[in-house]
């Protein structure tokens, strides 16, 4: 389904260009479970931005499904976001002025559904998180693990078939942490591809398939077996 | 992406800072308020002074002494113009079935005086169907006398009356003008300000003695009232080949009609309304800018919110749209506040200024509307593209606010 190949990306910071990648190959199937880590600095958030569309690589190829994405004009990969692609950030990034249910239509506002298809797909999803109760609540009467759970919703409201995950438990205590990355993992489970950019070795140590990055190239790449030997580790620890 | 939808999301935005909000609002507003009370002063001034045109008749020819020319060169030779005489007054009525009735005027200032009392008055020498004419009512006494042109008895307006004969009954009573002395012989009824002159502060006395008074040979104007307005045009042509014949075949005099004088003034109080609508408008220019900074610090504010927007499939276009629709929301919210605000202020200064119509020009509605949403587009497009220009990336990293 993603396809990278010799993806490059400098920035120019202070006058002095910086290769935060420097040329990536990777290619992921439909329906993976990946994880994506190294230290800070290795590259992998500017990984998660191009492989979200949300930046473009300087060099190099990146093909999702079958387009070739860095062809692409901007409201082209708008639209490649908004139908195929849900994100889930650190901060969670909630407009605190709506609801969760309004936090949820969003994204299905800028793709102009009906009111009220939206409105049904927005209660499913959040009864889908487990948050059907506190729909009507703004996001500063939530919980963070709460809010999380809100910001699933909205990722896969439009049904997308790539989740992108940016340090999703990096704001959250441990438990209500591996509540939500046991929430992706079982909308993974019914097909969705997952993708988790992390620096916490446990979280990313659940994943099927691991990543590893440093100073812009990829110096690892395990497959283990479904619900790995570190899931069973962390399991025994918590 | 939905009208209703996007009304919604941009009204919510703006509910989240209400303070600044009214603020910019009230910008717009005040604006608004400026361009309509000063049109509607500009345009009642208009009403007010064709309503007083058409009240001293839309019949009237004035003559008067002199050509104007309006085009070429000056001529060469000398066209001293001939005296414009009561005998021409008298002939344009005797000979001109059309006309009605015909008043000259001789018009001067001169110090009145009434035992202890002294003031400066516009004496008006004139004859009996000035009454008509200027449609005058009497308080008191009676007008000119028809058949006394070179009498000494005077008409007094109601303010000096007022002033030289407070609380007395001035009929009978003298009055000196320059050295002259004239009996009071009758009071016009108040009346207030009419084109030309305040007729409250003029004294008539009759037309000889009033060219004497003033030690002239001809007549500051003639009145002449035609019977229907449809004469009007062949009744000037017979009063210009009248006066050519009495002034040995020289064109001589010119002959105004109230209709050219009320085009001329027309023109010259609808410059005046849209000049005052010109300065109102650099009101709503500062507010435009006001708007452009309430948007700009929003779009600073919500950062986060728009690489979010981005993020989750809003394009550039919707991104600008939705901002452009919150300063147009704001903007054109001001101008339905300025509308009411105008008008009903007029309506207040209407209660205090009863004789001025205040009245809002037909078009200031739609207008005030059409103006404000334009000022919140226009004003939006600045901050609108900026937002739409932000890196998501960039605005996704930061962390709070």
């Amino acid at each position: 389904m993603i396809q990278l190949a010799g993806v490059s990306r400098t920035y120019v910071v202070g006058g002095s260009p910086v290769h935060a990648l420097k040329g990536v190959d990777l290619a992921i199937g439909a329906g993976e479970y990946v994880s994506i880590m190294g230290p800070s600095g290795s590259g992998k958030s500017t990984l998660l931005h191009l492989l979200g569309c949300l930046d473009r690589p300087n060099a190099g190829s990146y093909r999702f499904g079958e387009a070739e994405t860095t062809t692409m004009t901007e409201a082209e990969r708008c639209r490649l976001r908004r139908h195929q692609i849900g994100f889930v950030f650190q901060f969670f990034h909630l407009v605190p002025r709506l609801t969760a249910v309004g936090n949820v239509e969003l994204p299905m506002i800028f793709a102009g559904m009906p009111p009220g298809e939206r409105t049904e797909r927005a209660w499913q999803a959040l009864e889908g998180v487990g948050l059907g109760a506190r729909a009507g609540h703004r996001p500063d009467q939530l919980s963070g693990g709460e809010q999380q759970r809100v910001a699933i919703a909205r990722a896969v409201a439009m049904r997308p078939s790539l989740l992108l995950a940016d340090e999703p438990t990096g704001n959250l205590d441990r438990t209500s942490g591996s509540e939500i990355v046991g929430l992706m993992e079982r909308m993974n489970q019914s097909g969705l591809t997952l993708i988790v950019v992390t620096h916490d070795p446990q979280v990313g140590g659940r994943a099927r398939r691991r990543v590893r990055l440093s100073d812009g190239l990829i110096v690892a790449d395990e497959r283990h077996g479904a619900g790995g030997p570190s899931s069973a580790a962390s399991a025994a620890t918590v | 992406m939905r009208l209703g939808d996007v009304l919604r999301f941009a009204g919510g935005a703006l509910r989240g800072h209400r303070l600044r909000t009214c603020f910019s609002l009230l910008g717009v507003a005040i604006g608004v308020a400026s361009v309509i009370l000063l049109t509607s002063l500009g345009e009642g001034a208009r009403e007010y002074i064709t309503g007083e045109f058409t009240s001293l008749g839309s019949n009237l020819l004035i003559v008067v002494p002199g050509k104007t020319e309006t085009a070429g060169f000056a001529p060469l030779v000398s066209t001293a113009p001939h005296d414009l005489t009561e005998a021409d007054a008298e002939a344009l009525g005797r000979r001109i079935a059309a006309i009605r009735r015909v008043a000259p005027l001789v018009v001067g200032t001169a110090a009145a005086r009434a035992g202890e009392r002294s003031r400066e008055v516009t004496v008006v020498g004139t004859t009996r169907p000035l009454l008509e004419i200027r449609k005058l009512k009497l308080a008191s006494g009676r007008f000119l006398p028809a058949d006394m042109p070179e009498a000494a008895v005077c008409v007094l307006g109601a303010r000096v009356q007022r002033e030289l004969f407070p609380g007395e009954n001035p009929l009978g009573q003298v009055v000196r003008i320059g050295d002259w002395r004239f009996r009071v012989i009758g009071v016009i009824a108040p009346r207030g300000t009419s084109i030309g002159m305040d007729l409250d502060e003029v004294v008539e006395i009759p037309v000889a003695t009033g060219l004497r008074l003033f030690n002239r040979t001809s007549l500051f104007r003639i009145l002449a009232e035609v019977g229907s307005h449809e004469d009007l045009a062949s009744a000037r042509a017979a009063v210009l080949e009248v006066l050519r014949e009495r002034h040995g075949g020289q064109d001589d005099v010119t002959v105004l009609t109230q209709d050219s004088v009320l085009a001329a003034f027309d023109r010259i109080l609808m410059a005046l309304t849209a000049a005052l609508a010109g300065i109102a408008a650099i009101s709503l220019g500062v507010a435009g800018l006001g708007i452009m900074n309430l948007m700009l610090v929003s779009v600073t504010e919500r950062t986060r919110e728009i690489g979010l927007m981005k993020a989750i499939g809003a394009t550039p276009a919707q991104v600008v749209g939705v901002f452009l629709i919150e300063a147009a929301m704001v903007s054109t919210a001001g101008g339905v506040a300025g509308l009411l605000a105008g008008v009903g202020a007029g309506q207040l200064l209407q209660q205090i200024y009863v004789e001025l119509p205040f009245r809002p020009p037909g078009w200031a509605g739609p207008a005030a509307l059409g103006v404000s949403c334009a000022v919140g587009l226009l004003f939006g497009i600045l901050p609108a593209r900026n937002a739409a220009r932000l890196d998501p990336v960039v605005a996704l990293a930061r962390r709070k606010a």
